[in-house]
């Protein structure tokens, strides 16, 4: 996170990115975020359509998506806003990419519980298929980030991918994911531990058991 | 009005006071960075923790605290203290050491906050945080590892300047405060960000590593770049003005200055009339003062002499020019150069009757022929403040950028004759509704017509608090020319009547922009201190000071008198104006009736009361009727913000401003 960076405004950049404006779906869903705040509040709905740009640069580049200077600049008109004010938005929050990324963005949680459970091997497994921190890989595959806690202590380790979470993962569990990804498959998203359906305790609830199938009082046993 | 206890002491605050505005009142000092009286409240630099109760058992920012009734506040428990002392720690663990190299140095308000709140020594031995210097323009210079992130550079140009154009990129430690890719700040007041920076991330790009403070005999002055008068304090060395700082005046410039008043004063050492020249054979040619005095002398005008003042003259100068003419019996003074020829029967028609500070409280506002934002921008800040307060402004004249948005009537000053009926009816609806005509709307009859408009509108109004509220407002533009138009400056058609006069003998006095082809057969004296266009047209040159070398009186637009010291001394052979004139009497063998400035001002008072004593001068609020109708396409008189009079036009940093900022042009960066 420390080295985000925004990338060159050059003539190139322009000249790609210059034309950008909605594409009808995604300008339908503009006109929706932005109906949800009063008449001179419309600069509300800033962070819903960097979204939606970041989705149809991704669209358009068969990535996750980033957004470039001039598609910044384009949403800044959108809203009739500074464009600065615009990119503080865009600087501040670190799912709006700033530079180009792969067409998988992999975001591998580094934060105390997933190092404990073993995040310092599904970087070693990124590393193996040759991604770098901050890098995206020469095929355009893959961009892998380090991130800070993401939510998903009880499944720990975790990685993000776009928009998926990839949680209880080993080495093995992860290079399937990656390997299913890479072929174009969808693998299941979620908790890759067998018979676990969300996060719920391994084994069996551990808290609250008498209330597995019924309804049951405690305030009698406090 | 709540009642607070601050340090056992109990007071009164005014409701919606914060807890750190009743510390003050109570006489206690709070240490801030990012509080400032002027901008919102940010809450960010945590330095003016107060213990408060009732509330949490913990220190609370108190800028934003609101006090309320039977607080107990502490300012010195030792909760207090360590509370700053750790604030101060964290602070100063991403900020360099480097106040030795520092211009901000010796008027840093870190530096002292640091001395007299701070810990003795620092704990912490990581490595610091580096941030990339950022290009903000020729006037700012950034040194951004000193960023302390208190954010009033964002909101002044946010809230006061109404140009979205300094931001804060990224998050927590690793936040850069920037201009949108690093472009030059574009306006006019982008300079006061740095006396805002309570650290030396923005210091001041021309005076960098020229002067530390304790060095700088400061002097108190007014600006006399455009008519607002904004209040100054020259900061001097030797024989040298190194730069300009605000002076804090509510009912004139708050406490910001436009970018010409603050930069213009590098040109005061450039270009200087140091020397008599008198022409010889087409070419101006050094000379000595008795020999330019014989040379006036032999013209033998008698009474064929006209004088013609120019915009950044103080009133004694103008008196004396104007006692000396009329020794030799002549009234031929003008001071409006370009020609305008609108009628001064009546003073109060050709002031800005609301008051600059009057004008914030408008709440329906017409600009006939004015570009405020570069004919005073400190004017334009205020009526940034009048639209957020829900003023409607209303522009007739080519668009310019305004910063507070408004709508633009049309160009051509016929549409004061065919307002539309939107306009008519918030302009009649209004309590406080107000005119400003600026200097492209006085002339073709646009005085008159927006007189008949003040008269429609009823702008002479008893307001319902008892107030008197008069909003027919001139802005001018030349800082001397109120003071000139009580001085009798005027002749009834302008400069043309003195054209007509054919005079033998004219005193262009720091005039540069009269038509002195005009002039062809009389003698041109210029009295003035910049080698310009008068002097280029001049026959005999009298090298006088700049503002910064005499003292003088000011009126500035409102009609307020206001007094400047002197700074430094002329250069050369240069003397003071109203020295010239003495002497030219002697040289011409009238009497002029002074011979000290003491006794020039004595006359002067005696003659107009009101110039001797500071403060609004009192022109009456019955303005003439007007009528008439207007038109004409309006040409705004300011064509380069930067290069509006001769000071300007020989600096180096307006010279820079005005080619990158109003034309554009790619400055390449020194390499250092």
């Amino acid at each position: 996170m420390a080295d985000r960076y925004i990338e060159p405004d050059t003539p190139e950049l322009r000249e790609r990115w210059g034309g950008f404006s909605w594409k009808p779906a995604w300008a339908e869903r503009a006109r929706f975020e932005i109906a949800k705040y009063p008449e001179g509040r419309q600069r509300s709905a800033v962070m819903a359509l960097l979204d939606f740009a970041q989705r149809q640069v991704g669209e358009e580049t068969s990535t996750q998506g980033w957004l470039p200077i001039p598609v910044i600049e384009f949403v800044a008109r959108e809203l009739d806003m500074p464009v600065i004010r615009v990119l503080e938005v865009a600087t501040f929050y670190t799912m709006y990419n700033l530079v180009p990324v792969g067409r998988f963005h992999v975001q591998v949680c580094g934060t105390t519980p997933c190092m404990l459970r073993g995040s310092d091997d599904i970087l070693a497994a990124c590393k193996a298929r040759g991604m770098k921190k901050g890098h995206t890989t020469d095929d355009g595959m893959w961009t892998l980030t380090e991130v800070e806690c993401m939510g998903n202590c009880a499944t720990a380790p975790m990685v993000q991918i776009n928009d998926d979470n990839y949680e209880d993962l080993t080495t093995e569990r992860f290079d399937h994911v990656l390997d299913e990804l890479a072929a174009g498959r969808q693998p299941k998203t979620g908790t890759q531990e067998p018979g676990r359906h969300t996060s719920e305790p391994l084994g069996g609830p551990t808290t609250l058991e008498a209330m597995v199938h019924e309804n049951h009082d405690y305030r009698s046993e406090w | 009005m709540p009642k607070v206890t601050v340090d056992g002491v109990e007071l009164e605050v005014p409701a919606g006071a914060t807890v750190l505005q009743a510390c003050e009142l109570a006489g206690k000092e709070i240490p801030r960075f990012c509080y400032h009286e002027r901008l919102s409240i940010a809450g960010n630099c945590r330095m003016c923790l107060v213990e408060v109760k009732p509330g949490p058992p913990k220190p609370q920012a108190s800028c934003a605290l609101p006090a309320t009734e039977g607080q107990e506040i502490r300012t010195d428990s030792e909760m207090v203290k360590t509370a700053r002392e750790g604030v101060m720690e964290f602070l100063l663990i991403n900020h360099p050491l480097d106040c030795p190299i520092c211009d901000q140095g010796g008027e840093c308000d870190l530096q002292d906050q640091a001395m007299a709140y701070g810990r003795g020594a620092s704990r912490y031995d990581e490595n610091k945080r580096a941030v990339t210097e950022k290009y903000m323009g020729p006037l700012i210079k950034t040194i951004m590892t000193r960023c302390i992130h208190c954010t009033r550079c964002v909101r002044f140009s946010e809230e006061i300047a109404g140009v979205d154009e300094i931001g804060a990129l990224y998050r927590g430690e690793n936040m850069q405060i920037t201009t949108y890719l690093e472009h030059a700040a574009k306006h006019e007041m982008s300079a006061n960000v740095i006396d805002l920076c309570p650290v030396g991330a923005l210091t001041s790009r021309p005076y960098s590593f020229e002067a530390r403070p304790w060095e700088l005999k400061k002097t108190l002055s007014i600006d006399v770049s455009d008519a607002v008068g904004a209040n100054i304090r020259l900061d001097s060395r030797g024989r040298e003005v190194m730069r300009v700082l605000p002076r804090v005046n509510d009912d004139v410039n708050e406490e910001w200055i436009s970018d010409k008043a603050r930069y213009q004063v590098d040109g005061l050492t450039r270009r200087r009339l140091d020397k008599v020249w008198i022409r010889r054979d087409g070419k101006l040619q050094a000379a000595s003062w008795q020999d330019a005095f014989d040379a006036i002398a032999s013209v033998n005008a008698g009474a064929g002499v006209a004088a013609v003042a120019g915009d950044m003259l103080d009133c004694e100068t103008m008196f004396a020019a104007k006692s000396l003419l009329g020794a030799l019996g002549s009234t031929m003074l003008e001071g409006r150069q370009t020609g305008m020829d609108y009628d001064v029967s009546n003073l109060a028609a050709v002031n800005f009757n609301t008051t600059l500070g009057g004008i914030e409280h408008a709440d329906a506002v017409l600009v006939v022929g004015s570009n405020v934002r570069w004919e005073a921008p400190l004017v334009n800040v205020r009526l940034r403040k009048a639209v957020k307060r829900g003023a409607k402004v209303f522009i007739v004249g080519p668009e310019w950028d305004t910063t507070f948005g408004g709508e633009f009537l049309g160009s051509d000053l016929s549409v004061l004759g065919s307002l539309p009926s939107h306009v008519g009816e918030a302009m009649s609806k209004a309590a406080r509704p107000a005119i400003i005509v600026g200097g492209a709307g006085l002339g073709s009859g646009g005085l008159e017509a927006s007189l008949a408009l003040a008269k429609g509108w009823n702008l002479v109004r008893d307001l319902e608090d008892g107030e008197r509220w008069n909003g027919f407002n001139v802005l001018h533009m030349a800082a001397s020319r109120m003071g000139g138009l009580m001085l009798g400056f005027a002749q009834k058609g302008g400069i043309a009547d003195i054209v007509a006069a054919r005079p033998k003998l004219i005193f262009a006095l720091g005039a540069d922009e009269v038509d002195f082809a005009k002039f062809a057969d009389s003698t041109i004296v210029y009295v003035g201190h910049h080698g310009d266009k008068g002097a280029h047209a001049a026959d005999i040159v009298l090298p006088a000071a700049a503002f910064s070398e005499k003292p003088g009186t000011y009126v500035n637009t409102e009609g307020r008198v206001q007094f400047a010291d002197k700074a430094v001394f002329a250069p050369g052979e240069a003397r003071e104006d109203w020295k010239i004139m003495r002497a030219l009497a002697d040289a011409l063998d009238v009497t002029v009736g002074f011979d000290s400035f003491e006794e020039l001002r004595a006359e002067m008072i005696a003659q107009v009361p009101a110039l001797g004593i500071e403060g609004l001068a009192d022109y009456g609020h019955d303005l003439p009727a007007g009528g008439g109708a207007a038109s004409g396409e309006i040409a705004y008189p300011i064509g380069d913000f930067y290069m509006t009079n001769p000071i300007a036009r020989a600096s180096a940093t307006m010279q820079r401003c005005s080619a990158e900022l109003v034309h554009g042009e790619d400055m390449a960066e020194a390499a250092e």
